[in-house]
Parts: C-alpha cells; structure tokens; sequence
C-alpha cells in the first residue's frame, strides 16, 4: 500500500507531460492578454467587420460595391492616381536615401542632422502641406529664389497639382526612408568594407558588391513601408492637390464615400481595395526578397 | 606551389605618427622591414599597435611621418591601392559571398580573367586546406576554417605584404596552437614580409623573426625572439615579457660584468646590468627575475613567507612575501605549505638589473 | 587612379550638396509659416510689409483654440497613461517569455504599425459609429490607442531586454514580491525608457491626423484636425490666422519631440519597426 502510493505521487512528477509552464505559458505571460485583446477587438474585428460589411452594399448582389467600383472609370481610376503618385515618391526616396545614409554614416555628429531630418515626420502631413502651400506657390520663396537667379521666367506652378503633392510626400516620406537606410547601413560591420579596401574595391565596388548586397532584404522591407504610407496619402493630396483631378487618391474616394455620401458599406469595400493593392505590392516586393541573402550582417564571430 | 609575394625589398617607416585629437596613439615609429622577414607587433592593449597596423593598411590616414615601399611612397594612397593582404581579428568574411567568391574577390577587383581567378582561388584554397569547403557560405564553417578562409583570401592577391591584427584571438587554445604553425608555414610559402599584431608573448616569440615591442604608442625594443626573451633592455618591457618580479633595490657594488644590489633581504642579489650605464654604487635600481628561475635554495639571498602554492604539473609555482612586503613569484620542485619560511635565490645569469627604483608591479 | 580620386570626391560633393538643399527647402517652408504668422500683409514681396501679434489673438478666438488643445492634450495624454498601462506589462511578456504563438503576436503588434490608419480607419470609424462611440471623445482616445498601444509594446520590448533578468531573480531571492519587485526594481530601470515611449506616443496621437479626422466629431477634434478643416475651408478666413494656429500646432508637437530626443536617438525610434518584420 504505501508502495503504491508512494509510486502514484512520483510518477507524476518523474513522467509528467510537459506543462504550460515549460513552453512559457505562466503567469508573466497573461500580462499580454489586455494589449492584445484590444488589438483584435478594435484593429483585426473591425477589419473583418469593413469586409463583411463591404459584401453588403445598399443595393445589388453581394459583389454589388465592387462592380460599382470597377464600373466606374471615376473611382477605379484613383487607384492608378495613387500608384502614379506613390510609386516614383517611394522609389526616389529609397534611391536618395541610400547615397546620403553612406555618407553621413561617418559623420561624427551625426544626431543634428538626423534630429534635423526627423522633424517632417513629427510635424506630420498636414502642416507640412500648409507650410508648402505658402513655399511653393506662385508668391512664394522658392519661385522667388528661382526667378532671382534668372532659373526660371515666371513662378512655376507647384501646388493644387500633381507636384505639388509629389514634393509633400518626398519631404515626409524621405525622412522615414533614411533614417531606416541609415540604421542599416550602420549595422554592417566596418570591417566588412575595410576588408574589401585592402582588397582593392574602390568606394563604388565596396559599395555594390559588399553594402548594397547585404541591405537589399532591408530595403525591401523599407520599400513596404514606405510604398504603403505614400499609398494612403490623404490630407496632402486634398490640401496640396486637385482632389477632383489629377490627385484624386484612393483614400479620399474612401473618405468621400464614408462622410459624404454616408454609404460605410461602400467605403468600407474601397478601403478593402486599396488594403488588397498595398499587400499586393508588399507580396511582390517581399517575394522578391527571398531570392538574397538575409544572414546577420554584423561579420564573423567579432 | 604558384602562388608567392610580389617582389619588393623592403619597407621602411620613417616617423610614423597617428594622433586622435590630442591623443598620440602613435609616437614617431621608425622601423624596416625586410621582404620574407616575419614581425611581431608586440605590447598591452591600448600600445598603438593595432592603429599600427591600420596606419599600414590606410585604413587610418597618417598624421605626420611617411610609409615607404622601396622608393615609392606609399602614406598617401588609399588602401585599396596599397595592394596589401590583411586578416581581421573577427576575420571579416563577406557573410553573403561563399568561401570561393570570398577568397577570389581581390582578383575580382583587380580585373584579373576568370580562369585565372579560379585558378588562384583553388591554389589559395589548397594552401590553407580548405578546397573541400569552396563551396559554403562563411557562416557554415568553424571559426579555424573562417580564419583559414581569411588567410586565403588576403593571399590570393599575392601581396609584397601581409598584415594581421590578432588573427587568433578568437580562436580556443588547441585551434590557436595548430593556426600558428599553419600561419608559419603559410609565411614560409609565400615569402612576403607578414606584420602580425599580437598581445600574446608566446605568440610573438614563436611567430616572429623580430618583435616589435610598443608601448603608448612609442617602440621600445626590436629584436629577435631570442634577445627579448634574453635580454629585455627595459624594465616595463621585461615585465611584459614574463620577469614577473621585480623588486626594487639600490645598487651595492660592481662585480667585472655584473652587479650586485641590496633590495633589502639577508644578501645581496647578484645579477646582469642592462641599462644602468655608469651608475654607481648608492643608485637606484630594479631587479628583474622570471618567476621559472626564482626557486628555494637553503644559501639564496631572499628570505620570505610563503603565501600561496599551486600545482603546475612538473612542478609547483608560489607566492611569497618578503620581509619588506615584496610580492614574490617563484618555482619550486616540492609542495611547501602557506606560511611556511623559504630562501630564494636565482642565478646570477638569469637576473636583470635595470634603472630606476620605481618600476614594481 | 587619379581619375576615380576625383570621381569619388564629385559624388561626395554632390550627395552633400542635395542633403543642404534638402534641409534649406525645409526649414525655408517652416520658416514661411512662421514668418507669414507674424505678418501683417505678404503679397508679392520677399518679406510681410510688418510683423504682429494680432494673428495670434484672432486664431485663438476663431477656432476656439483654448478649447482645442485642452481636448487634444486631454486625449494624448489618456492615449498615453493606457498605452503604458497596457502596453509596458505586454512589452514584458515579450520580452521574458518564449511561447508558442509569439511570432504571431508580434505580427499582431506590428499590423497596425504597418498597416496605413487611413486603411483600417474607414473600417474601425464605421464600428465606432455603431456603438455609438464615434464623435465622442473616447471614441478618439480608443481610435488613437489602435496604433499607439503596440508602438508603445514595441518601443519598450528591448528597454526590457536590457534588463537582466538576474536583477529580478536576485530581489526575488532577497524576498521582494511581484508587486515590490515592480515598483522597486523594474520602474526605476524602465524610467527612462518609458518616459521616451511616452513622449514619443505623445507626439505621435498630437500628430496623428487619419484616425482622429475618421472619428471626431465637433467637441473631440484635435488641433490638427482643426487645423485641416481651416486650410479646408481656407479663403474665408485669414491665410496668416491660419499659419498662427499651424505654428501653435508644431509647438504642441516639438516640445515633446526636443524632449524625447534627449532619452533616444532618432534612428532607434525608426530602427525598431524596421528590425521586427525582417
């Protein structure tokens, strides 16, 4: 008997199955519960709500806002407005970014300038595109200056257009691109590139057979996220832009349809279009990705 | 084998000097160096001797003094036109390059054609005894066959000169042991002129034809494995290179060659001048003595308490104290007991006598 | 040789010279709406003809400024004191424990960083709406907590790494609960680290325009939606009361960044999101 019950009280214990505790479920890790209820609640439900909600439209069959939307030359033609617009601003941005990140690497004091370079994305959209509506317009200082060096005849127009909204989103979007840039560059290790100097790589090689190399699943990544912020350019594009014409972005036909037409269902159903655009791009950028190498960057055992 | 150093005769550093800020890393260094010779840049870490290294390769530009090789000087070009090898301390392989790309890249950027490229790239393979591994990525190998990679990679180009800032200090001692005579042998092959910065003596002295001994940014001794080991002509250097003693005495009087100086025990301690020049009688002095020759003798002039015995295998090594509270590091061939009294003596060959008598410790 | 010397240098010039033409461009656009704040009257000249106050008066009475920034500073600050509440405990758990389902956590940390607020935001405003929260100021306060709460875990996931969990096992060996063990040992190591996610969620929810311009309504705007409707609907008031109102906005922005800016270096702040999805 007390064999037994000494045996049942130590098997347990010797021939247990793994408890939660082992994998790392305990007490610590219920702290996350609060924060990621509240993301499913109000990030993931709500968009599964907009996208059942957007196979309910006011009227017509279940795909009814989609066919409307793909109908309508006005409204599926935002999405080409926006990627006219988004695409360039992002691609430059990254091709700035990269030279400047290189440069400035070296930099001993390197936080003015980057604290210099954060301000537009502090500042936000909208008051840089009321700040660029006074710079860039026919009185402004740029036309100004232009004129004063006898660049240019008679102010150029560069706000209420496509430019206008093109400028705004290199000033807000270049800072993002850089500072990413820049952190990754700087992860490299130096010695990586000293190394390819002694062995006779001039700055251009080291630059594309070692760094460029060794970032572009980086700048993949940062393509995503730039390409995606450009993709919802809202207040710039109304302020800055010709938001009934050649700026007509997909974010404001969202808005249109949600604050001025009261239809959410429709709305719901183009913010459903432009999500499925940017993870279109992301797909294809990210698909792209897998084919370099993505290893640490940091060297060998330093 | 085909692959050697291009030819040069020698490099000559005239008043080398690097500054940061007002900081002398690097105080006038003037040395030569002849093609095959193998140096050894010795000394403590912070001596200079890695911005040494990196003065020579052009990863740091000179702020005053010149480099040259034969005639040409070479200070003012980049280091991508020095045309030097160099292996790094964490090696530096490029992570997204396999072992062959790696070892061909500065042929690859000297335009030299393809198959010649592959050609040298299976030679520098076959030297360092990786041929089997051309085709991995660096971070698929063992951290001796990434040092491997980088030697061959800083070879394949052929340079007159092949620099390496403390290849092996990543390295645990057994690999350590087999990378030395590998990185002899390679030098032997090759017979380029090889600077090899370390911090370890045995390294140096195993390595080197001719050590180079730093300290804050100033040479203090060149010489042959042999005559540092020997013959130290500092007494900062001697204490680097292992005279762990070193006990401070006044001179008492001399004796043909050598010398003999009170440092306060029973007797005096018999010894060899170094650098004391004419100094007489009276004069200040520090005596130096490796802990392998201090061991107890019943007539030896030191008399101490034990203080401490650890077994070494063929024999014990102790500490000790002496009646002026000098530390003592010493050999013994039996255990003695902490506490214990104990007279030490040394040979009066094997002991150093140096100015100054502030240098302990 | 000598021809790649010169290559070299022209292509450093060059890139320095586009980061000063940058950097000019936008402190000159900053400049312009400081400039044209204080002024009387700028038309087709390089400066205002005189400089003034009165714009300032006149913004503060025509868009009830008073009443804007108590409700943008009453919002922020409600996003930030819960996006640390909830947030710090969730940077915790990430940052101690290895559980299955971790990487799809993160993922669900980093979708509403990454996801633009203008996508999700047309969506959650319609849900607000139906509960009846849209329009109100905790409708506002919870649209904000969308992106700020995972900023906030995020941010603070390495501040927490940094900390040796040896320091935690030694206070709990010198017999400090969990509550003591919080207050006395994790709070003080976390201050500096929290007090930079704080002000930089600070500046985030000030300047956040999507999510709040989807679900205010008139008594819940914040200053920079207010901001928007003004150049919206500009012509009927004074461009330069306008530019007051924009200048006292990018105060309400900047003291926090100069602030944060102290505890952090701005590429950490944009290195992390970056780190996480690769």
């Amino acid at each position: 008997m007390a064999d037994a019950a000494a045996s049942s009280t130590t098997a347990p214990s010797t021939r247990r199955r793994p408890s939660l505790a082992d994998r790392g479920l305990d007490g610590v890790t219920l702290l996350l519960l609060p924060a990621a209820l509240f993301i499913v609640l109000l990030f993931v439900y709500p968009f599964l709500y907009g996208l059942v909600l957007s196979f309910m439209p006011k009227e017509g069959g279940w795909l009814g806002n989609y066919t409307r939307f793909f109908s309508d030359p006005y409204m599926y033609g935002t999405i080409w407005l926006t990627v006219r617009l988004a695409l360039p601003v992002t691609v430059l941005n990254i091709a700035l970014s990269v030279p400047i990140a290189m440069q400035v690497r070296h930099m001993t004091r390197q936080r003015l300038l980057t604290t210099i370079l954060v301000l537009p994305i502090t500042l936000g959209t909208v008051l840089v595109a009321e700040g660029l509506l006074n710079y860039l317009g026919p009185q402004g200082w740029l036309n100004r200056t232009l004129i004063l060096f006898g660049l240019i005849d008679r102010p150029i127009r560069l706000v209420h257009n496509y430019w206008g909204v093109f400028i705004s989103l290199v000033i807000t979007g270049f800072p993002f691109t850089f500072l990413l840039t820049l952190s990754m560059i700087s992860g490299i290790d130096p010695a990586l590139e000293q190394a390819a100097a002694t062995l006779g790589a001039r700055a251009r090689h080291r630059f594309a057979h070692i760094v460029f190399p060794l970032i572009v699943p980086g700048l993949a990544v940062t393509f995503c996220l730039a390409f995606v912020d450009a993709f919802s350019v809202f207040p710039s594009a109304v302020m800055l832009g010709a938001p009934a014409g050649e700026t007509r972005v997909i974010s404001f036909a969202a808005a249109q349809a949600a604050f001025e037409q009261y239809d959410y269902s429709y709305a719901s159903a183009i913010a459903m279009i432009m999500a499925l655009v940017q993870f279109g791009f992301v797909g294809l950028v990210l698909g792209l990705r897998g084919l370099f190498y993505k290893g640490p960057v940091g060297g060998g055992k330093g | 084998m085909a692959i050697a150093s291009t030819g040069f005769r020698e490099l000559r550093l005239d008043r080398m000097s690097r500054n940061f800020g007002s900081h002398n890393a690097l105080k006038e260094i003037s040395l030569t160096v002849q093609r095959g010779e193998f140096i050894a840049l010795l000394g403590p870490s912070g001596c200079g001797k890695s911005t040494a290294l990196n003065c020579l390769a052009g990863l740091l530009s000179l702020s005053g003094g010149a480099i040259w090789l034969d005639d040409r000087r070479i200070d003012t070009l980049k280091p991508e036109e020095r045309g030097f090898g160099m292996v790094f301390q964490n090696y530096a392989l490029f992570p997204h390059m396999d072992v062959r790309r790696n070892v061909g890249f500065g042929l690859q950027m000297h335009a030299v054609p393809r198959a010649e490229v592959q050609r040298r790239v299976d030679e520098a393979l076959d030297v360092v005894r990786l041929a089997s591994q051309a085709g991995k990525l660096p971070g698929q190998l063992s951290g001796g066959q990434q040092q491997r990679v980088a030697i061959a990679r800083a070879i394949a180009v052929e340079p007159p000169l092949v620099l390496m800032d403390e290849p092996l200090s990543n390295l645990d001692a057994k690999l350590r042991l087999e990378m030395r005579a590998e990185i002899r042998r390679i030098h032997r092959l090759l017979g380029s002129a090889t600077i090899y910065v370390t911090h370890d003596q045995d390294e140096a002295l195993s390595l080197a034809d001719r050590i180079v001994v730093l300290r804050d940014g100033a040479v203090r001794q060149v010489g042959t494995p042999q005559e540092l080991y020997r013959r130290p002509l500092h007494a900062d250097v001697a204490e680097f290179m292992g005279f762990r003693n070193a006990l401070a005495g006044r001179l008492v009087a001399r004796e043909g060659a050598g010398v003999a100086v009170d440092c306060g025990f029973a007797g005096p301690i018999h010894g060899q001048p170094v650098d004391i020049g004419d100094a007489a009688a009276g004069a200040g002095v520090t005596v130096a003595i490796r802990p392998a020759d201090l061991v107890p003798a019943p007539d030896g002039p030191i008399e101490a308490v034990v203080s401490g015995i650890e077994y070494r295998g063929e024999s014990y090594f102790g500490t000790a104290t002496g009646p002026g509270g000098q530390e003592l590091f010493f050999r013994a061939d039996q255990p003695l007991a902490p506490g214990e009294a104990v007279r030490l003596g040394a040979p009066a060959e094997r002991v150093l006598v140096y100015e100054g008598g502030g240098a302990n410790g | 040789m000598n021809m790649d010397n010169v290559l070299e240098k022209l292509w450093k010039t060059a890139v320095w010279a586009f980061v000063i033409l940058f950097v000019v461009n936008v402190v000159a656009m900053i400049a312009t709406v400081v400039v044209n704040s204080f002024g009387t009257r700028w038309l087709n000249s390089w400066l205002p003809v005189a400089f003034t106050f009165r714009w300032y008066a006149a913004a503060w009475k025509e868009f009830q400024l008073g009443d804007v920034l108590t409700v943008t500073f009453q919002i922020a600050g409600a996003v930030v004191v819960l996006s640390a509440l909830f947030g710090v405990p969730a940077a915790y758990a990430l940052a101690r424990r290895d559980f299955p389902g971790k990487p799809l956590v993160m993922v669900l940390f980093l979708l509403p960083l990454l996801v633009p607020p203008i996508t999700f935001g047309v969506p959650l405003a319609t849900v607000l709406y139906k509960v009846g929260l849209a329009g109100t100021m905790w409708g506002v306060i919870i649209a904000n907590l969308v992106p700020t709460l995972p900023f906030t875990v995020i941010l603070m996931i390495p501040f927490i790494e940094q900390i040796d969990p040896k320091v935690e096992a030694a206070a709990r060996v010198f017999g400090a609960g969990t509550g003591r063990l919080f207050f006395h040992v994790l709070v003080p190591l976390l201050l500096p680290g929290l007090l930079a996610a704080s002000l930089l969620a600070m500046v985030r929810t000030v300047s956040m325009f999507e999510l709040t311009f989807l679900t205010a309504g008139p008594s819940s705007q914040t200053l920079v939606v207010a901001l928007y409707y003004s150049v919206f609907a500009a012509g009927v008031r004074a461009g330069q009361s306008i530019d007051a109102m924009a200048v006292i906005y990018m105060m309400s922005t900047l003291i926090w960044l100069i602030i944060a800016l102290r505890f952090v270096n701005p590429t950490q702040i944009v290195a992390r999101v970056k780190k996480s999805p690769a």
